[in-house]
């Protein structure tokens, strides 16, 4: 029977889980790291017991762990992550200048066919690589350098490139998403990039359909059809369906459209999952109720689910990084709180039971399948 | 031999257990004493000084002697008592932060 393995950063530390395919018991282990921020947690799709954890602090700075053998043991490797040539600035909070200054790795993205190449996303905005299983670091400089740079303005939680997207039918083709600059893709392997944001529209900022300035919060897209892409703004739920080179909006029937998490089922590409937050002053769910949406139609026509998630006085947040799916059938649904519960679904999303209630706040779920 | 104190969360990562010491050639100062301690515990790299420039972090302090030397220039000698192993380097993350 296939295993389940679930890797959980948080505030304080990492949190390997581990099942079989019915996922109904958990060992946990952990915290790794104790202590420390762990932004991040992945396992390399072409040898699974490959693992690379970001490990920061505010005190110490940037730690990448790698682990040969599924987080049993672990090693640091390289931490230098310097940006390629003159730094340059970007836009501060009040509008000004301000020189780009690395803090820290929001994001870990394996390649796909290669367990010593990495990619790494970094805060302030830029793209890291490893080609020796993370003992040095190259950033790839063509999208910090790209023209509307020096525009780019944090979010309220760091200008971070926080999702990196490697398309499968094409190793050219990535796809990052920084908050608040927007989405951007590379035909080329990273060496140019375009900002894709047509068809968001964002209030918040002067023209609200400028090219770049867009508070993504998360892409998603299934691996079948690395064309179509799903997308969680700041506020609103987008689509795309060429290859982001334009969006449209599926909010639909949400009764809120902030939050920050989204992803597509295993097996079904028109099967997206959320979780709507009340607003982005209000970071908790609406009403004190838990509640993942489910849309079958790729947008539009949502479905809330409730069984096993709590239905009042609750007031968590899910971050952008803390949801996942696994590749069992049926699909395994996963997201983790700022209350620190980590819930799974072994049945898509149409039920769901805490795996663990008390850890620290959950900053990223990843799931990984074994054989 | 200089005996150096290493905060907890330094002392795990470099997986270190007892006491640290280094050994340093030349003049006993704040630069040669983290060059040593680096070079001997790769990981630390970048944890106290910034990997580019060699500047302190900025909640990382170094005391010595019951003197703060953070703000000293990193070439300057340290205490005859530091230098000789009697008394401890420091480096001390700061009380701040959740």
């Amino acid at each position: 029977m296939s295993k389940i393995r679930a890797l959980v950063g948080t505030r304080k530390g990492a949190f390997i889980m581990t099942s079989d395919g019915k996922r109904q018991r958990w060992d946990v282990s952990g915290p790794h790291f104790a202590g420390w921020e762990i932004y991040h947690v992945k396992g390399s799709p072409v040898d699974p017991n490959r693992l690379y954890a970001s490990q920061s602090s505010g005190w110490f700075g940037q730690v990448i762990q790698r682990s040969n053998d599924g987080g049993k043991t672990w090693e640091a490797v390289g931490n230098k992550f310097v940006y390629d040539g003159p730094t340059g600035t970007h836009l501060w909070y009040d509008g000004t200048p301000h020189p780009w200054e690395f803090k820290r790795i929001w994001h870990l993205e394996p390649s796909l066919t290669d367990p010593d190449t990495v990619y790494a996303g970094g805060e302030d905005a830029a793209l890291f690589r490893t080609t020796d299983g993370g003992q040095s670091w190259q950033e790839l400089p063509g999208l910090r350098r790209h023209e509307s740079g020096p525009q780019w303005m944090p979010g309220a939680g760091g200008m971070g490139l926080h999702t990196i997207l490697i398309d499968p039918a094409n190793p050219q083709r990535m796809y990052i998403a920084i908050s608040a600059a927007g989405v951007f893709r590379t035909d080329d392997g990273g060496n140019s990039w375009r900002p894709m944001n047509r068809g968001l529209r964002s209030e918040s900022i002067p023209n609200p359909t400028a090219e770049v300035g867009h508070c993504v919060h998360r892409i998603a897209m299934h691996r079948s059809r690395p064309g179509v892409l799903f997308m969680q703004k700041h506020w609103d739920v987008m689509r795309s369906d060429n290859a982001s080179e334009s969006w449209t909006e599926v909010s639909g029937n949400l009764p809120t459209d902030f939050g920050f998490p989204i992803d597509v089922h295993a097996h079904e590409p028109e099967t997206i999952y959320v979780v709507p937050i009340k607003s982005d002053s209000e970071h908790y769910p609406m009403d004190g109720k838990l509640r993942v949406y489910r849309s079958r139609s790729g947008g539009n026509d949502w479905e809330a689910f409730t069984d096993g998630l709590p239905q009042s006085n609750c007031y968590v947040n899910v971050l952008r990084e803390a949801m996942c799916v696994d590749s069992l059938d049926p699909c395994g649904v996963y997201f983790g709180t700022t209350g620190g519960q980590v819930y799974a679904s072994a049945d898509a999303g149409d039920s769901w039971t805490p795996i663990v209630r008390d850890l620290p706040a959950v900053l990223s779920v990843e799931v990984q399948v074994l054989p | 031999m200089i005996r150096v104190e290493l905060p907890a969360n330094l002392r795990i990562l470099a997986h270190i257990r007892g006491d640290v010491t280094v050994e340093v050639e030349g003049p006993a100062t704040q630069r040669s004493v983290l060059d040593a301690l680096e070079s001997r515990y790769p990981m630390l790299r970048g944890t106290i000084r910034d990997h580019v420039t060699a500047r302190r972090r900025a909640f990382i302090r170094f005391y010595a002697c019951e003197q703060d030397l953070s703000n000293e220039s990193p070439d300057a000698p340290l205490p005859e008592a530091v230098a000789s192993g009697k008394e401890p380097y420091l480096i001390i993350g700061a009380l701040s932060g959740g």
